[in-house]
């Protein structure tokens, strides 16, 4: 299935995508170390978001989750891209701070998100446009 | 793109004023994009939040800044810091963990920062006035700015507050625009007693009701009594921000944008009300304290926020009459500035014996300063108990500042000291 999106950082990617039911914050939600999420009230508590595309209604709490997702990005344990359902500023100021400081780019797109769900294979891509494409396909 | 730009902004983005500057602007227009913001806005100064060290990329953002020939563009304050640079004796963690976290206080000064060090700038003389436009970082300075003020600052925070003061723009939206102001949500107190003193768990508990009960509306505080002075509103504003996303509340008849309860609604009717009676105040501050009364006590932490010249003189007569001699610490978290002020008045000359510790430059529940994680602290902060006990693990006890200081003298959790 293909979705066409808004780039709030720019970048492609091509992973399995983690399927988050409820915002996170990453600030006191995701061990900077680990990737693991270790907010005790959330519901994916204990998964890993290394290496793949978070998908989310929208991000969360303090703004402080901006130093810890771009830390893990650095450190290359943070999501290789972010789906939102809504845009969230604290998060994309992340991406752009992490893209500027390091070259290394984590997309973020938002787009509608129903359909999504954990182990699809995501990839996010640029249209010809400057959008965002964002295609999903069922693990077998 | 929705976002139109100025011939400044323009000329900013395109490396006309340095990299440092290009750099700034760009993650700028990228959040202000991000928000939906449709241009930019000046603004007259800034608070920033950067100099807690959150991991190598908090050093490496300043960094590069300043390698990028970078200078703030408007009066910049800076935020607590996680090392007390005036008292570096009070610091409990070993000197080679102290060393980016110092770096990256002493990088913000080469951006022309004012090295504050202080969660209330707004204490000190970049305090801004009625309507004027800011872009401020950290919870307790956003709500006060807002609502104790009247400046406008919508809830900034980690490496955007500094990119706003790098450029002197904001984004226009949000708390910055005169239509986002108006109250969404009322709280009334009811059921209270006329003569409703105005005591300083009363604002932290409306505060936490407030922001726990408010998400991200406005909120309209009716029915509280005439505060003895600001500190009670910082008090709480900072309870609310932090329990919920609060950047601004209206008090009528307190607050400058609330005279009357039709203005503060800009003569709509509010969305929701909620009550809130004796009952849920005595709830709220239940909550703030993990432990019972009469348990022992091993410290007592005052000034978060930081504490004012105003709380000190409340403070330090009590001190001296109550003169608690247990060897249990008081740690009092002040500006720096606030502290030159009291040194040169001598006040606190002759204090010998009562175990005061003064912080400054940052604050007893981010970093390594209390002698013991084991026991129980007792605050008068709502933000301070609120925070504590999942940032350094303590057990926290909530009570007035004399009831802080008579516990202090007995060495256990006592209340109605007068």
């Amino acid at each position: 299935m293909s979705r066409v999106g808004t780039f709030h950082a720019v970048g492609a990617a091509d992973a399995f995508a983690l399927m988050l039911a409820e915002p996170l914050s990453f600030w006191g939600g995701v061990d900077v170390e680990t990737g693991t999420i270790i907010d005790r009230s959330h519901p994916d508590l204990g998964k890993t978001i290394t290496g793949r595309v978070l998908v989310m209604p929208s991000g969360r709490g303090s703004s402080s989750s901006a130093s810890v997702l771009a830390e893990m990005i650095r450190r290359k344990i943070g999501p290789v891209g972010i789906v939102l359902a809504r845009a969230d500023p604290i998060l994309t100021v992340a991406c752009l701070v992490a893209q500027t400081l390091y070259g290394l780019h984590c997309p973020i797109v938002v787009c509608p998100i129903d359909g999504i769900g954990s182990g699809d294979r995501v990839q996010i891509s640029s249209a010809p446009d400057g959008g965002a494409l964002v295609d999903t396909s069922r693990s077998a | 793109m929705r976002l139109r730009l100025d011939d400044y902004d323009r000329s900013v983005l395109n490396g006309e004023h340095g990299d440092g500057a290009k750099v700034a602007m760009r993650i700028l227009t990228g959040f202000s994009d991000a928000i939906g913001a449709e241009h930019l806005l000046d603004i007259s100064g800034a608070h920033v939040d950067g100099c807690l060290y959150h991991g190598q990329v908090s050093l490496d953002f300043v960094e590069r800044l300043v390698a990028g020939g970078g200078r703030v563009r408007v009066p910049t304050t800076l935020n607590v810091g996680t090392l007390d640079l005036i008292h570096p004796e009070l610091m409990l963690m070993a000197p080679e963990a102290q060393a980016a976290p110092r770096r990256l206080m002493k990088v913000h000064e080469r951006l022309g920062c004012v090295p504050s060090f202080t969660c209330a700038p707004y204490q000190t003389l970049f305090r801004p006035v009625f309507g004027q436009q800011v872009a401020w970082g950290e919870s307790n300075a956003i709500v006060f700015a807002n609502s104790v003020i009247g400046a406008r600052t919508n809830r900034y925070g980690d490496f955007i507050d500094l990119c706003c003061a790098m450029t002197g723009r904001a984004p226009a939206w949000g708390l910055h625009l005169d239509h986002n102001r108006l109250g969404q949500i009322l709280f009334r107190l009811v059921d209270f007693p006329v003569s409703l003193e105005p005591s300083d768990s009363l604002y932290v508990a409306v505060g936490l009701l407030v922001g726990a009960k408010c998400a991200d509306r406005i909120p309209v505080i009716h029915g509280l009594p005439a505060p003895r002075d600001e500190d009670q509103l910082k008090a709480l504003g900072a309870a609310a921000s932090s329990a919920g996303a609060v950047g601004l509340f209206h008090a009528v008849g307190i607050s400058p944008e609330a005279p009357s309860l039709n203005s503060a609604f800009g003569g709509r009717a509010p969305e929701t009300v909620i009550d809130l009676t004796p009952a849920d105040i005595a709830g709220a501050l239940r909550t703030l304290s993990t432990v019972p009364d009469g348990s022992p006590i091993t410290a007592i932490c005052l000034g978060t926020p930081h504490f004012s010249r105003a709380e000190w003189d409340r403070f330090l007569p009590m001190l001296r009459r109550i003169a608690p001699r247990r060897g249990i610490p008081i740690y009092v978290n002040t500006g720096r500035a606030t502290l030159e002020g009291l040194e040169k008045d001598g006040l606190l000359d002759g204090l010998d014996g009562f175990d005061l510790v003064v912080v400054a430059d940052t604050c007893t529940y981010v970093t390594a300063i209390l002698r013991r994680f084991d026991g129980v602290v007792m605050t008068n902060s709502g933000k301070w108990a609120h925070y504590a006990p999942g940032n350094i693990g303590v057990q926290v006890a909530f009570g007035e500042l004399e009831d802080c200081l008579a516990s202090a003298a007995t060495g256990l959790i006592v209340r109605g000291a007068r």
